[in-house]
């Protein structure tokens, strides 16, 4: 009885680390940018709940900025960039180039959904 | 007062706009070593911009130049605060718009211009075309009493000044003595206007910190296209008008999009500043009207 008990609570304390394993793991939000673009430009993360952004460009080195998070990087082409973030506020909030990429980087931004 | 004589004849040639009378230069008493002097900064003309915004894009700059001929007293010297042509990732075409650029602005009648690049002329090969056109993106000179200083926030397309001009900048500094009158250039704000449209320098903060202990800096600057003035502790930054089309007021609207196109062009123009114990300046619009 006692064993059975103490498989129980082993097997219980399995779950719940998987559990507890599964809600640290941030989300992939994958963009990949190109002049003078996002694609996908509106992405959707939930309040609280971290996500890992993994970039990549398609062309030359572009910027990922997101002030209103503290956030920004460069996006080199040929490899992945990977910034993480747990958001502490809902709403929505834009991502742009930083990076002077060419007649339309002006234009070149996305935004960010954190749903309450 | 000088300046306000001046102003009064420009008002009577009917070229003044608003006339903005700073406190610059605060730390700096009436003293008999000022000598007034004026210039006239012209900002983002952007020649080669074609589209909408201003349909009247060729013209523009030369009107503005005209203007400027007219005036009763010609300024000491012209600077020019960047985006002198729009971008292009054709360098051949890049080199022909700085050409035809130089061609415009050698009309006009002063001869003493000062040029920096913006984004538009420098960011894409790091001002190679620039320099080869217009000399050196950093440089300082010195005019009656007052040091300028010229910085460069757009060579690195990222916007940063940059560690080894930061330097350069410390270093100038260091010769100055605390009540000096410094008149800073540069293109993009150094501070924080609007960072979510991308109005600002990386580092800008930096070389802000540099000018802090200096009583008397005052910084002239465009990339916004409008007037904007802004305080840092004690030191003025003042944007200008453009020459090509008028961008709304930071956060106004949700984007950054050029505001529609105005035959009267009011939001376009040039700025004329005098310099004394104190500063004010005047904006000019593009032509006499």
């Amino acid at each position: 009885m006692r064993r059975r008990v103490m498989v129980a609570l082993l097997f219980g304390s399995a779950l719940g680390g998987a559990a507890c394993l599964a809600a640290e793991t941030p989300a992939e939000i994958r963009i990949s940018a190109k002049k003078f673009e996002y694609h996908p430009n509106k992405v959707t993360a939930k309040l609280g709940q971290p996500v890992v952004f993994v970039l990549t460009s398609e062309d030359r080195i572009h910027g990922f900025k997101m002030p209103d998070f503290g956030l920004r990087t460069d996006i080199v082409p040929g490899q992945e960039t990977r910034v993480t973030l747990t958001p502490d506020k809902a709403g929505s909030f834009t991502f742009f180039c930083d990076v002077f990429c060419g007649d339309g980087h002006e234009d070149m931004e996305g935004t960010l959904v954190i749903e309450a | 007062m000088q300046h306000t004589d001046r102003r009064d004849f420009l008002k009577l040639a009917g070229m003044a706009g608003v006339t903005f009378t700073a406190g610059l230069f605060p730390g700096r008493q009436a003293a008999a070593q000022a000598a007034d002097f004026h210039f006239v900064q012209f900002s983002d003309s952007h020649w080669g911009y074609s589209g909408p915004a201003n349909p009247d894009a060729e013209h523009t700059l030369e009107k503005a130049v005209a203007t400027v001929n007219g005036l009763p007293k010609q300024p000491d010297f012209i600077v020019f605060t960047g985006d002198l042509t729009h971008t292009t990732e054709d360098g051949k075409e890049r080199r022909a718009r700085m050409k035809r650029f130089r061609e415009i602005v050698g009309a006009l009648t002063v001869k003493d211009v000062r040029f920096m690049p913006g984004e538009h002329d420098a960011s894409l090969d790091k001002g190679e075309a620039f320099k080869e056109f217009f000399g050196a993106t950093h440089y300082t000179f010195d005019h009656k009493g007052v040091h300028f200083i010229v910085l460069d926030n757009v060579s690195d397309p990222a916007a940063k000044l940059g560690d080894e001009q930061l330097a350069w900048l410390a270093a100038d500094l260091k010769q100055r003595k605390a009540d000096d009158r410094i008149v800073v250039f540069t293109h993009r704000p150094l501070f924080d206007l609007k960072p979510d449209w991308d109005w600002t320098t990386a580092d800008g903060a930096k070389a802000i910190e540099l000018l802090m202990p200096y009583q008397n800096v005052v910084v002239f600057y465009g990339h916004i296209h409008q007037e904007n003035h802004h305080m840092t502790g004690h030191i003025a930054h003042h944007a200008a008008k453009s020459l090509i089309f008028p961008l709304p007021a930071p956060g106004s609207q949700p984007k950054r999009t050029p505001l529609p196109y105005d035959a009267a062009m009011p939001g376009l123009g040039t700025r004329d500043v005098s310099v004394a114990d104190k500063v004010s300046f005047v904006e000019l619009p593009v032509t006499k009207g």
